[in-house]
């Protein structure tokens, strides 16, 4: 596998190869297996000013790491990324367009992404974007390649927009009777003028909401959303958590703790709307899965055996009108369902891989 | 041309009008000079170009047949919305067509529980916000021209506001589009929910300027209305202290909805307007407004004069209530066109530097202001880093004009060396083409040129815009909108 350590090597690989697919640091085997490149030679954070709100870094940088220069300075990711401990890298997750549950307050990836530079399927290095938190210029190209899975080119430099840590974090734990009511209340919460980080709804009607902010503010919010979810049902059993277990909970949740060993994971964007249809249609499919709504129902998480195929996947995307991505196991493609504005994509992709060499999909 | 080429230029625009008139009846194409001259030009009053017509579509597909005629005839075309644009965005080209988007304002579907409206692009930006209002949520992106111009507008240049620190841009809020590409091919990009697989084709049509097409449907992201804002305004005795008390809010945690500066100029301008009633002696106003729980924020306040009084501001006011707090917004969201009566003209820019260099800025341009005799204004976005310099000069004077963009052009410079951008909200347009090389390299510059080649071989779609190298209308003098001077429309 390539490792280049800066954008020329990088230049001369992707010019002298036939073929190219990237790797960051492996997390997500469905989008990088077989992979022909690596990016640990390009690692660090560049440029890192905490009063702008902005970083630079490579993109082989780990998240982990930037996220403890961010700490430090008592700031974080504003779309909360996955895979974080398991070593995920800020280019990988760009590609593969992934935020994680606390992205319900204020933006996924996309909208945090400022800059880019990378190199295009031709070897060319393209510059797109800015280095400040707003900028009107030139083609949205660092929204593009926000998962565009190494199709349009090799990321190299990124620029992130961040945002101060709450002082304090709380998650409130709701048991519904069961999903129709959880999910009401789930979308009543995320009508309210609550400022909730985290929605997230599990099938048994379990619904988890994290607060975030001042700890002044804290007991009397957390009042506020206990009355409005004994309003949609008088018996809900409410828990809170704070302090480790808060931080544990989410961690579990973005980590994808939760799928089973020989289970693939496989993300299904959807709306509040479709949760219950969702169910059931999950309830009654012949495949074994365990699933999680989260982001206040448009993002459903689901884990299947890895016997499941493709079959069964693309069913359940026509079934519920959406695409799908996944992100372990084996796929010879990883995105599935109906792709919309392939008539424009295909144009962009002309551009920026004229010949077809990014992205290389090894035959199964 | 030659004689025989010009023949069949005419005779090519007469078959294509014949054309039009198949899905047109006659009073939706506008073709005389007093009906065209409305649209020749937009916010940007010193550019203008005469079209070859104007129509009036009333539903997507005469939109998509249009787009297709302009195709099939190559006559290019541009689709435009309340023509607010500040950067030239919205004139036409030079015997193009126009498509007047402004009847295309229905709001197609709007899902409370779902926190989603999907809107025709002639809607008013204002008007989302009011149809939601009912259900306490609101389209967060809040230009100063809200009142008047449309999602479509707001789509084609990423349009901003005071409050994209928190919340972001256009781009921010919009999940899906479904548009007409140059060559009449309609694609669905995005969808209703807020996650997506594959590459963002939403976020790149967004801020295009037009030249990927018309935008026939847009998916607008709602938010829950904040429950309660707290609006502040200090003055200052010098605009580096203003500019560090930005710094001061951003090192403590808070994260404000917005924060504002206006210098003295601009004040003197706005109490004119609209005797808002800045303090006297003040040489720099703050705004900040916090917003969100009522808890959280009362739990905010107490630390936010922490650092305002520390940061040396000399009077510190608080909104009592709504009205008082409109009127602290009225003044800054007017500060532009009261310009107008400090100066019979004046330029605007919208560089963004980093916030860190806020301070270095405002000298410079202190500075060139000096050095080049022509007053400056200052208004900005200061949480963002976002000015908006408003050059003054008087056009009837002879090399006025010219002297002004050079200083415009400086200041731009400067914020390019600074490490920012040349627009942070307002769109490259005509205006600002000849300095997107300066701040991409020339590599870049091409590769962007390719992008919307590939898009659009023909360069039909709103050919001329956003990218360097095209020919430009003529530049006529400066000067406020018709409707700026009414005081209808605003700039950020």
């Amino acid at each position: 596998m390539h490792q280049p350590t800066n954008i020329q090597e990088l230049q001369d690989i992707v010019r002298t190869s036939q073929h190219i697919r990237v790797c960051g640091a492996g997390t997500k085997p469905a989008l990088s297996d077989g992979a022909t490149l690596g990016t640990s030679g390009m690692s660090g954070i560049l440029e890192y000013e905490p009063s702008e709100y902005t970083f630079t870094a490579l993109a082989g940088t780990p998240l982990s790491e930037i996220r403890d220069a961010l700490a430090k300075n008592g700031q974080l990711f504003p779309f909360d990324p996955p895979f974080v401990e398991a070593g995920a890298t800020l280019g990988g997750t760009t590609a593969s367009g992934l935020s994680g549950p606390g992205r319900f307050r204020y933006g996924g990836i996309r909208d945090f992404i400022l800059g880019v530079k990378m190199v295009t399927g031709e070897g060319r290095a393209v510059f797109g974007g800015g280095k400040v938190v707003k900028n009107a210029a030139g083609f949205d190209i660092p929204k593009l390649v926000t998962g565009s899975l190494g199709r349009l080119g090799v990321l190299v430099e990124l620029t992130f927009k961040v945002f101060p840590t709450p002082e304090t974090w709380t998650t409130i734990r709701a048991d519904f009777s069961g999903i129709q009511v959880g999910n009401a209340a789930m979308i009543k919460l995320a009508m309210a003028q609550e400022e909730l980080q985290c929605l997230d709804l599990e099938p048994s009607g379990r619904l988890w909401l994290r607060l975030g902010g001042l700890s002044a503010a804290v007991a009397s919010r957390v009042d506020r959303v206990r009355n409005l979810l004994l309003q949609a049902e008088s018996n809900v059993k409410i828990e809170t958590l704070s302090g480790n277990d808060d931080a544990q909970l989410w961690s579990d949740v973005r980590e994808f703790r939760w799928v089973p060993e020989n289970h693939q994971l496989i993300k299904l964007p959807v709306s509040p709307a479709q949760v219950v249809q969702a169910e059931s249609l999950l309830t009654t499919v012949s495949f074994e899965n365990i699933r999680r709504y989260s982001v206040g129902g448009n993002v459903l998480w689901l884990a299947v055996p890895e016997t499941v195929g493709r079959d069964e996947v693309d069913r359940l995307c026509q079934q519920l009108g959406r695409p799908a991505l996944a992100l372990t196991g084996s796929w010879s493609d990883p995105q599935r369902g109906p792709r919309q504005g392939q008539a424009f994509a295909d144009r962009l992709l002309k551009v920026f891989d004229p010949d077809s060499r990014l992205n290389f999909v090894p035959t199964a | 041309m030659s004689s025989e080429s010009a023949n069949a230029a005419s005779h090519n625009v007469a078959a294509f009008f014949a054309e039009l008139s198949r899905i047109y009846q006659a009073d939706r194409i506008l073709t005389n000079n007093a009906q065209l001259a409305p649209y020749e030009s937009d916010g940007l009053t010193c550019f203008r170009a005469r079209p070859c017509g104007v129509v009036l579509p009333e539903t997507q597909q005469e939109v998509i047949d249009t787009v297709k005629l302009c195709h099939r005839f190559e006559i290019p075309f541009i689709a435009r919305g309340s023509g607010t644009s500040l950067s030239g965005g919205a004139v036409p080209i030079e015997n193009g067509l126009v498509i007047a988007m402004n009847r295309l304002n229905r709001i197609l579907r709007y899902d409370a529980q779902q926190r989603v409206a999907v809107v025709e692009p002639g809607v008013i930006n204002l008007k989302v916000s009011q149809h939601v209002a009912g259900d306490q949520l609101y389209y967060a992106p809040d230009p100063s021209s809200g009142p008047v111009c449309t999602i479509g507008g707001n789509v084609a240049f990423n349009s901003g506001g005071a409050h994209c620190l928190k919340y972001g841009m256009t781009s921010n809020h919009v999940l899906g589009i479904k548009a007409v590409l140059p060559d009449g091919q309609v694609v669905e990009l995005g969808s209703d929910s807020l996650e997506s697989v594959g590459p963002d084709l939403t976020g790149m049509f967004i801020g295009s300027e037009g030249l990927f097409g018309v935008a026939l449907e847009v998916t607008l992201r709602l938010l829950p209305k904040p429950e309660k804002y707290y609006t502040l305004q200090a003055a200052y005795d010098s605009l580096e202290k203003a500019g560090n008390a930005v710094a001061m809010v951003v090192a403590s945690g808070l994260l404000p909805g917005a924060m504002e500066i206006m210098d003295r100029l601009s004040m003197d301008a706005a109490e004119a307007a609209s005797a808002a009633g800045y303090p006297k002696d003040a040489k720099a106003i703050l705004i900040v407004e916090l917003e969100g729980t009522t808890d959280e924020v009362d739990a905010e306040m107490p630390l936010l004069h922490g650092v305002i009084e520390e940061s040396g501001a000399y009077t510190v006011e608080a909104a009592r209530d709504d009205e008082h707090r409109l009127k602290i917004w009225k003044g800054r969201k007017s500060a532009f066109s009261a310009v107008g009566r400090l100066s019979p003209d004046f330029i605007v820019q919208d560089g963004v530097v980093p916030r860190t260099k806020l301070a270095e800025a405002l000298g410079e341009i202190e500075r060139l202001s000096q050095e080049y005799g022509i007053r400056v204004a200052n208004v900005f976005h200061a949480g963002d880093g976002n000015l908006h310099p408003l050059v003054m000069f008087d056009g009837r004077e002879e090399g006025a004009l010219h002297k002004a963009e050079e200083l415009s052009g400086e200041i731009i410079r400067l914020c390019i060396r600074l490490g920012g951008s040349i627009t942070g909200e307002h769109g490259v347009g005509l205006e600002k083409r000849m300095y997107l090389g300066e701040m991409y390299g020339e590599d870049d510059i091409e590769f962007m040129h390719r992008l919307q080649g590939a898009v659009d071989p023909q360069e039909l779609a709103n050919r001329g815009k956003k990218l360097p190298a095209a020919t430009a209308p003529a530049l006529l003098t400066r000067g406020a909108h018709p409707l700026e001077k009414q005081g209808v429309i605003f700039r950020d």
